[in-house]
């Protein structure tokens, strides 16, 4: 929904942000208690003056139902807080504190969310997200899915393999400034990456997201609060999120319909983009989304290496939001636009719009 | 290590332990795979939905106008399986297609059993080929296969 006079001005204000291969002898609870303290820390608040809290998470992915529940200790729940949280991408918990803050009953929220895949295997907990009775059954791998959606590119002319390696080429080159990056190369040269064989048919290692352990924290804050917690906060202009058919065979493949409608909602062409951070798990997702989002020479893609570099299963949303607005608090660009997917092949989209002052 | 400085270790296997009703569209299309036939579903505008489903993926609709559908058709896009998942119906490498079966506008995920990546090309034709056991589940249907003239007749 784009910003109009009626939309109450709400920021990011603070972020914290971690990836690691694996995350060994650190359970969630440990990772997010050091992440929540440093995006409060950095905001100078205590958990007392956040109003509402929201984490994204995976029951699926931690094994264990209500594993949220836990990660709460990394909050401090007492004195009682007002607490929700989704089985999505933690950007999701963003639009949801963004609602609570529109509403009006709280100028703050804390926001975060992890995953922890190391401890299992996250392309089989994301094939029990399909269709239970006709897809799950065959276990798909999210990697094959995309896959077919590659080879749908490539055959219609729509992708070549040079362009991929150099989408590969771009993260591992960015990734390189990104202490969070797991995969980055400040020499990687594009021959290499056209030599390396597929391993996901039409897709090389290099074309699929590097899989990691990590977390975010990020806190939001209403109008006057926004600014006395940040120099210079990271506005959020516009926040949509959109749902394509969960039936792949119905969709064209090629397209992100929900991820170009909710750039469209969250107000991506009033001004210039100095950045954009896309959530896609192959450089091929990534090439769909550049197109849906019509981003022009002048703005830089994934400076932090995107999921290409580090891809946190329910935290890699919410780190393009956290990338983004890092930036703009930093004074480094104005203006940029965040975007998180879940589901198979970009069905479910998320965009946000952040703008400095 | 005394037995007390082990740290604790325990089994934990995910499921589901509900039943469901497949309902009447999921259920006959199930139901269809037990006597090797398939079926799909038409929409509004008269194209037709493989597998059915019972609400239009698009408009919402209700559907519940089953057909039976063709045993062949084209590959649309593929990939190659190897290793298959230990979880999956398959042991041995193949690939995993979307399938449009002839007369019907949307593609299925399946597998295609061909014995290499090399035979494998969009647009090859296809044809069912059936467990001999089949028990009212998506891998009742083995998989496609080539479509060649003996097949085809």
């Amino acid at each position: 929904m784009s910003k109009s006079n009626s939309f109450r001005d709400v920021a990011v204000v603070s972020v914290a942000s971690h990836q690691t291969k694996t995350l060994s002898e650190v359970n969630e609870v440990q990772l997010m208690a050091d992440l929540i303290s440093k995006c409060r820390k950095s905001a100078g608040v205590t958990q007392e003056e956040i109003g509402f809290t929201c984490s994204g998470s995976s029951d699926f992915l931690a094994g264990q139902a209500f594993s949220f529940v836990h990660t709460l200790d990394s909050v401090g729940a007492f004195p009682p807080i007002s607490e929700s949280h989704v089985e999505m991408d933690g950007a999701f918990a963003l639009y949801e504190a963004w609602v609570k803050l529109q509403i009006g009953e709280v100028d703050t929220a804390l926001v975060y969310s992890y995953g922890k895949p190391s401890a299992g295997s996250v392309i089989d907990v994301l094939a029990t997200q399909l269709d239970p009775y006709y897809v799950s059954p065959l276990w798909p791998d999210c990697f094959s899915l995309a896959a077919l959606q590659a080879r749908l590119l490539l055959d219609k002319g729509l992708i070549t393999l040079e362009k991929m390696a150099e989408i590969s080429m771009r993260s591992q080159k960015n990734g390189f400034n990104n202490p969070n990056a797991v995969r980055s190369s400040k020499d990687v040269s594009l021959e290499n990456l056209m030599n390396e064989p597929a391993i996901v048919d039409p897709l090389r290692a290099s074309d699929i997201a590097e899989i990691a352990d990590g977390g975010c924290a990020v806190i939001l804050a209403a109008g006057d609060k926004a600014k006395s917690f940040c120099e210079r906060p990271a506005w959020i202009k516009g926040i949509d999120h959109r749902v394509d058919s969960h039936t792949l065979g119905v969709r064209d493949l090629t397209r992100s319909p929900s991820a170009f409608l909710a750039a469209e909602k969250a107000g991506r062409n009033a001004d210039r983009l100095d950045l954009a951070e896309i959530h896609g798990m192959t450089s091929t997702q990534e090439l769909i989304l550049e197109k849906e989002f019509d981003l022009s020479e002048e703005t830089l893609v994934n400076l932090s290496g995107g999921c290409l570099a580090s891809d946190t299963m329910m935290a890699s949303g919410l780190i393009r939001i956290s990338e983004v607005a890092s930036r703009i608090i930093s004074g480094q660009v104005d203006r940029g636009l965040a975007h998180a997917t879940s589901g198979p092949c970009l069905q479910q989209n998320l965009v946000c719009i952040l703008e400095g002052e | 290590m005394s037995e007390l400085e082990k740290p604790l270790r325990a089994e934990l296997t995910v499921e589901y332990p509900f039943t469901r009703t497949t309902g009447k569209v999921i259920g006959a299309f199930m139901t269809g795979l037990r006597e090797k036939r398939l079926f799909g579903i038409k929409r509004s505008d008269g194209s037709v939905l493989v597998p059915p489903l019972e609400y239009d993926p698009v408009s919402s609709e209700p559907l519940t106008e089953m057909v039976e559908v063709s045993q062949s058709g084209v590959v649309e896009t593929w990939t190659w399986i190897d290793p298959p998942r230990p979880q999956s119906p398959w042991d041995d490498p193949h690939a995993l297609a979307l399938i449009r079966l002839d007369g019907t506008d949307t593609s299925m995920l399946h597998a295609v059993l061909v014995g290499s990546r090399s035979e494998m090309r969009t647009g090859m034709r296809v044809t069912a080929q059936w467990k001999e056991e089949r028990v009212g589940h998506i891998a009742d249907l083995e998989g496609f296969i080539q479509e060649t003239e003996e097949v085809h007749s």
